[in-house]
């Protein structure tokens, strides 16, 4: 390598700028996961509930959210929630809110295909047992659907984890940003961004060989 | 609050409205603005996914190929690589890191550094593509090519390829929709494309709500053009007695 400043990295950087970074990266990716989980799901049944009045809005929910690109869904809300609560946020919950509700229409499509995905003879057990269609949902289709989903998922949360970056837009304080302002504070920004680079690297390789792995667990026990 | 669609008329240094909505000799207006920031969101996607599409073919072709351990290992190690860092700090390393590491690529523009980031990170997922296409071919014609005696080469050229390039166009679909979306990170390194139009005009006019449905709108026809587009090609390409004929359904 060219003539790069080793010295740049030490505990105290790591200390003093990254670790406050990476855990709201952390923070962030699992709140939206958490979130968008939940509201995919219900976005998922919306859509599959046979019901125009619910199934319509939630579609157009859903592909007017994936048209759009991140960046841009994130500068809409950190322009628009202070508009429509009154007062101003600050840019870290305006990440989150943003991410809950644009990651929603993605674990939505996941939840839509891992809810097909559950044989029709499961549903129709289901009711032939007196199940009413809500006891159907929550004790026989979803656990067998988010098992086939897991991986995919985990997958689509790697990909959220890398996304958590672009809150750069609004000048939120996560790990690229932790490693930026170190890199301008001591004048190395080429050895800041390295790094950033090799640790998100790390971070993502690791958890995508951990999803391999549960990957072929789960396919050996079914 | 009121909509005031007025501002796209108004010049960007003087502010004042001109009668046509389009500058006069030199001065550009908003709407200028926005139409030259769609270009750019234009060619730097169509830039990258010509790149992309290249490499990833490449990539992907030869992460399939029979005894070659060592260039199925390289191209694994390229997919993993481009595909675990974000892009944005990827597009950081080339604007700031590769032209210090390497002082001869100083003069080259940032539209440039932001393709070939943009166009390595997608090739990865297009490699992702092509390799499984492939691997879904049935043995069996990887078999006859090689008892017709074609050699690997031939195999490629004339059997594998044909069939399993056609295959991945609707996967594809979705990633060159994709490449339009992400350029809109190039933001981060100032090109002039709709996001730094977005970010830019909604401060200095104040008119945010307007600015970003406008940019917005251009983005959604963008992605429903290219759907149409891939649409036709998906029809014209179609294996005969491969997929079923008029069905569709992605």
């Amino acid at each position: 390598m060219m003539n790069l400043d080793w010295s740049f990295y030490n505990w105290a950087l790591i200390h003093d700028f990254v670790l406050k970074g990476l855990g709201f990266s952390l923070m962030l990716t699992v709140v939206a996961t958490l979130g968008g989980i939940l509201f995919g799901t219900l976005l998922a049944l919306m859509r599959l509930s046979g019901k125009r009045w619910l199934g319509v809005p939630a579609t157009v929910y859903v592909n007017g959210m994936r048209s759009i690109p991140l960046v841009m869904v994130i500068l809409w809300f950190f322009l628009l929630v202070p508009f429509l609560i009154g007062r101003p946020i600050g840019a870290e919950v305006s990440a989150m809110v943003t991410f809950i509700a644009f990651e929603a229409a993605y674990f939505s499509e996941i939840m839509r295909a891992g809810i097909q995905s559950v044989p029709r003879g499961q549903v129709a057990a289901g009711l032939a047992l007196g199940m009413s269609y809500g006891q159907n949902m929550k004790l026989v289709v979803l656990p067998q659907a988010f098992r086939n989903m897991l991986p995919v998922l985990l997958t689509q949360t790697i990909i959220l984890f890398q996304d958590t970056s672009l809150v750069y837009a609004i000048g939120a304080y996560d790990m690229l940003k932790g490693f930026e302002v170190a890199g301008k504070n001591f004048g190395r920004p080429i050895e800041a961004y390295l790094m950033a680079a090799v640790l998100y690297f790390v971070i993502c390789y690791a958890l995508s060989a951990l999803v391999k792995r549960l990957h072929q667990r789960i396919a050996i026990i079914r | 609050m009121s909509w005031d669609w007025q501002v796209f008329c108004e010049d960007t240094i003087t502010r004042e409205a001109t009668p046509s909505c389009f500058g006069q000799g030199g001065d550009i207006t908003y709407l200028d603005w926005l139409l030259s920031a769609w270009g750019w969101t234009v060619s730097v996607s169509l830039s990258a996914l010509l790149l992309a599409l290249l490499v990833g073919a490449v990539v992907g072709t030869l992460r399939t190929l029979p005894d070659r351990p060592l260039v199925v290992r390289a191209g694994n190690a390229w997919v993993e690589l481009f595909r675990n860092i974000p892009l944005l700090v990827q597009i950081f390393l080339w604007y700031h890191v590769v032209p210090t590491l390497f002082p001869a690529l100083k003069a080259v523009p940032g539209f440039v550094l932001v393709v070939l980031a943009l166009g390595l990170f997608t090739s990865a997922r297009v490699a992702e593509q092509v390799r499984s296409g492939i691997q879904a071919l049935p043995r069996g014609q990887r078999h006859a090519a090689m008892a017709l005696g074609l050699t690997t080469a031939q195999a490629y050229r004339f059997v594998l390829l044909p069939l399993a390039l056609r295959i991945v166009i609707p996967p594809l679909t979705s990633e060159i929709m994709s490449i339009f979306k992400n350029s809109s990170v190039a933001f981060a390194v100032s090109v002039a494309e709709l996001t730094m139009f977005a970010m830019q005009a909604q401060e200095e006019t104040a008119r945010g709500i307007e600015v970003y449905l406008a940019v917005t709108t251009l983005y959604v026809i963008s992605a429903f053009v290219i759907n149409r587009v891939m649409a036709a090609i998906e029809k014209r390409s179609r294996v005969p007695g491969l997929m079923a004929a008029g069905g569709g359904g992605h």
